[in-house]
Formats: C-alpha cells, sequence, structure tokens
C-alpha cells in the first residue's frame, strides 16, 4: 500500500471494557478514495473501531491519525467526516427540519445541502413531522440526509440499509455507490455480505479484537477458494472460532 | 455559541414534552389548591414549600437520567459532529435542567401571583421558596446527570440509584440523624449534626425555610442546631450559601465524567 494515500490509520490501537479486550494493539490503514467494507462475528470489535475513529470512545493505548493528523481530544478533523449511526433515534418532539437545521448549525461553517438528498428520498411531506411518528425506515432515511448533506471526504456508514425496505435501499446504495465515484473513502459495516460485494473494493477482517485481514475483496475470496463473499468470510469465521 | 445552538433546538424539543407540561400543571394544581384550602398565609406557603422539597428533586433527577438514557444514540450523533465535550455538555445540561425550572417556575409562580400573595409581607418568603425550588432543579438535574453517565450501560441501576439516593436525602435522613443522636447521647453532638446537615442539600433547603418562616417547632434537629448555633440570620446565610456551593459540586463531577466517557 502507498503510504501517501493512507487517509486513516490505526496505530496499536488497544482498547479494554472491563476485563474484556475489545481491540487488541490494532494495526490499520485505510486508503484514500476506496470503499472498504468492515466484516467480522458480532461482539468482533467493529463497531468500537468506527467509534474511536469518531472520538466517540478514547483509546486505552496506541493512535489514530486522519489525513496525517494524530487525533488528541481533537474535534474540528470530524468536519471531514459524514457519519450514518446503526440506530436512528432522535428526540421525541424534534421535528425532520428542525433536526437537520440543528446539525446544520453545528457545522455552520460548512456548505450543507440537504434539498436534493430530501427530493432524491422523497421525504418533502415529512419535513413537518416529529421524529417520534416517523418509522424506522423514514428516520434510516433522515440519518442518511445528514450524513451526506455536507459532501464530507469521508463517509462511515453504520448497517445504513438495517430497516430500509427494498426500493429504499436500492436507492440508498446507488447514492453511495455515486458517492463512491466521486472519490470519497467510505467506511461500510453490514451483515449482508451481498451489499459488501457490491459496494466495496477493500475488506478489513476483525476477530475478537484482532486484525485478521485487510486488502483487496477478491483477494480474500480466492485466498478461501470460495465463489462468494459470504462462503469466504463463513469460512474464515469457522477458522477463526477454532 | 455551538452550546446556544444545541440548547435552542433543545429547548424547542423539551418545552413541547407532555412531561414538561404535565409537571408545570401539577405544580399550578397544587399551588392553587394548597392557597384556596389554606388561605393566603404563611401556613399555604410552607405546604408548598413542603412539596417542592419533595418533588422537585425527585422529578429533576430521575427527568435528566432518563433524558440521558433516551438520548443515547442522539448524543452519539452530535458527538460524531465537529463539536467539542465541553460545549455539548453544557448544552445538554441546559436543555434539560432550563425547561424544568421553567415548568416549575410558572407552576407554582403563577397561582402565587394572581392570589395576591407576591404583594403582601409574605413576598420575601415567596421568593425565597421560588430561589430554592430553582436550585434544588439545578442541583439535582445535574444530579441525575451524574448517575446518568456512571451508569449509562445500565438503566436499571442507574434510576433505582437515583430513587434510593432520594428517598435517603429527602426521606429518611432526619430519621437517620436522630438514630445517631439517639445512639451517641453521650457525646457533645453540635458539630457533628452541623457537618451532617451540610453535607445534605435538601436538609440545607429545608432548614433555610424553617429559619425563615421561623417555626422552630418543626425544624427536626439539624434545624434546631442550626438555628441555636448560627442564629436565624447567619443561619439563613450559611444554609443559603452553602447550598450554591453545592450545586458546582455535581456540575463539575457530571462534566468531568462527561469528558471522559466512551460512548
Amino acid at each position: 500500500m502507498e503510504k501517501m494515500n493512507t487517509v486513516i490509520q490505526l496505530k496499536e490501537l488497544t482498547k479494554q471494557f472491563g476485563s474484556q479486550l475489545v481491540l487488541n494493539s490494532m494495526n490499520l490503514e485505510i486508503i484514500k478514495g476506496h470503499t472498504t467494507g468492515i466484516v467480522g462475528p458480532n461482539g468482533s470489535g467493529k463497531t468500537t473501531m468506527i467509534k474511536h475513529l469518531l472520538g466517540l470512545v478514547k483509546p486505552d493505548s496506541g493512535s489514530i491519525h486522519i489525513d496525517g493528523k494524530k487525533l488528541n481530544g481533537h474535534w474540528d478533523y470530524r468536519q471531514d467526516i459524514g457519519y450514518m449511526p446503526q440506530i436512528a433515534q432522535y428526540p421525541e418532539n424534534m421535528k425532520v427540519n428542525e433536526l437537520i437545521g440543528l446539525i446544520k448549525e453545528i457545522r455552520s461553517n460548512q456548505d450543507g445541502d440537504e434539498t436534493p438528498l430530501i427530493k432524491y428520498f422523497g421525504l418533502e411531506p415529512e419535513l413537518g413531522k416529529r421524529l417520534q411518528n416517523l418509522s424506522g425506515g423514514t428516520r434510516q432515511k433522515v440519518g442518511a440526509v445528514l450524513a451526506l448533506m455536507f459532501n464530507a471526504s469521508i463517509l462511515i456508514l453504520d448497517e445504513p440499509t438495517a430497516g430500509l425496505d427494498p426500493q429504499a435501499s436500492h436507492k440508498l446504495k446507488q447514492l453511495i455507490q455515486h458517492e463512491k465515484e466521486k472519490g470519497k473513502t467510505i467506511l461500510l459495516t453490514t451483515h449482508i455480505m451481498s451489499e459488501i460485494e457490491e459496494l466495496a473494493d477493500n475488506i478489513i477482517f476483525i476477530v475478537e479484537g484482532n486484525l485478521r485481514y485487510n486488502g483487496p475483496m477478491k483477494e480474500f475470496i480466492e485466498n478461501q477458494q470460495e465463489q462468494r463473499l459470504e462462503g469466504a468470510v463463513a469460512k474464515m469465521m469457522e477458522r477463526g472460532a477454532k | 455559541m455551538k452550546t446556544a445552538t444545541i440548547l435552542k433546538y433543545q429547548w424547542k424539543d423539551h418545552l413541547r414534552s407532555k412531561w414538561i407540561i404535565g409537571y408545570a400543571l401539577i405544580y399550578l394544581l397544587l399551588t392553587d389548591g394548597l392557597i384556596r384550602f389554606g388561605g393566603a398565609g404563611p401556613k399555604a406557603l410552607l405546604s408548598i414549600a413542603n412539596v417542592i422539597l419533595l418533588f422537585v428533586p425527585l422529578v429533576s433527577m430521575i427527568y435528566s437520567a432518563l433524558f440521558l438514557y433516551q438520548s443515547r444514540e442522539f448524543i452519539e450523533l452530535l458527538l460524531a459532529q465537529p463539536l467539542n465535550r465541553k460545549s455539548l455538555y453544557w448544552g445538554l445540561f441546559g436543555g434539560v435542567s432550563v425547561p424544568l425550572a421553567l415548568a416549575f417556575l410558572l407552576g407554582t409562580g403563577l397561582p402565587l401571583a394572581y392570589s395576591g400573595i407576591l404583594g403582601t409581607s409574605s413576598t420575601m418568603s415567596v421568593i425565597l421558596i421560588l430561589c430554592i425550588g430553582l436550585l434544588l432543579t439545578f442541583l439535582f438535574a445535574s444530579l441525575g446527570f451524574v448517575v446518568g453517565l456512571k451508569f449509562f450501560e445500565d438503566k436499571i441501576i442507574g434510576l433505582g440509584f437515583a430513587l434510593v439516593s432520594w428517598l435517603v436525602l429527602a426521606v429518611l435522613y432526619d430519621g437517620l440523624v436522630l438514630l445517631v443522636v439517639y445512639v451517641f447521647g453521650n457525646y457533645p453532638l453540635g458539630k457533628p449534626i452541623l457537618a451532617l446537615s451540610l453535607v445534605n442539600p435538601i436538609d440545607l433547603a429545608r432548614i433555610l425555610i424553617l429559619l425563615k418562616f421561623n417555626i422552630s417547632a418543626l425544624m427536626g434537629y439539624t434545624g434546631a442546631v442550626f438555628n441555636q448555633f448560627f442564629g436565624t440570620h447567619l443561619g439563613i446565610l450559611i444554609s443559603g450559601g452553602c447550598l450554591l456551593l453545592w450545586i458546582f459540586i455535581p456540575l463539575w463531577l457530571g462534566f468531568k465524567v462527561f469528558r471522559r466517557k466512551d460512548f
């Protein structure tokens, strides 16, 4: 991997919750402009890793560099990140347009335009509604709007299509594809392997806080002597369990 | 600046909440009722103060802890924005505590105003009672934040802890003090009892009110010791000052936990 193109770098990242070692001195580089799928069994440390990048969780030891800058209690680097959380839960009485307004005001120094995205997802009739009255899928779409509207160069999408109907899920994937073509660095976790197959160039495989693979997806599948990603991942998980 | 943004949207959210509106209505009904049946004298005011001493800490603490539990994903979303934790903490805290304080102030203040008590000789007492209610609101909302953040992963333990601490501070404390007096009756107890009453903010607030109303029969043990030790005026100053100091402890503690917390 060329050093120059690394946008996210983890060095010896270690995190322990109580007695449980969640990340075990993880070294990892993520290449600019690539879409990387993060794969691993439940509780393997995927979400904890993402939370480190967002500054939600602080490492016990090791360091994180984004765009060559070490994260050390900084917060301004998050201007370059669009984050779509796994569960879209928002304050009960807040309306959709208020939530968008809030995030826009927090990121007031950035140009954010939600209109095309709202149109794309057909959210116009929902804008004046309270978030508690929306279905899970609609809330998820609102989450996608919030993550994508600032044209951030890094997108972190945690199970983006969970809870979406097939049409909406298809539309979101098309949108992610489009963002990818624009040269965004995308990190994606999902349990739907076909989605990663569709969207990702690279795979990160984590088992029990250890990085088992980081590289092109094709190679990963070939190494496991499988046709599809799902089979390759299943094989790798079985081996990981032993 | 960003704290102000968060405050603005949080206030919009909470002021529309049926819980906050209901909370204000309960005070309105209680205060109105107590004035109607108890007359406009100090008796009604004292009953109102007693309700406040029990009710404000309970609701403020539980509401703010519950708010944290329910906003978990929202807090995570905000933390993922270019925003420092300090702005977020004060935005969230002010976002919850100010609507609670407003609900209390409107609910209790309106009946006191329209019944004409505010214009009489009891004006100072009314202002004192309202100030104590506001102080307790902010204090216990911040205690709720501390408990909610400390037990962020376990709602049941967090809420249980909040309930038990309320029960101890608001209800059982004077009994515990009496127990201490009973057991150690042979020793000089003035100063230790004084220290004990400084430890409990609800007790401080109670003493402050009783000193102001000058009702020694209702002061309980700690109140009587306070009165004996400092006299009325100094007692009011000291208990009020300590209550103000008390607010900063949980606020600072909550911020410390929030700044280092893994979400």
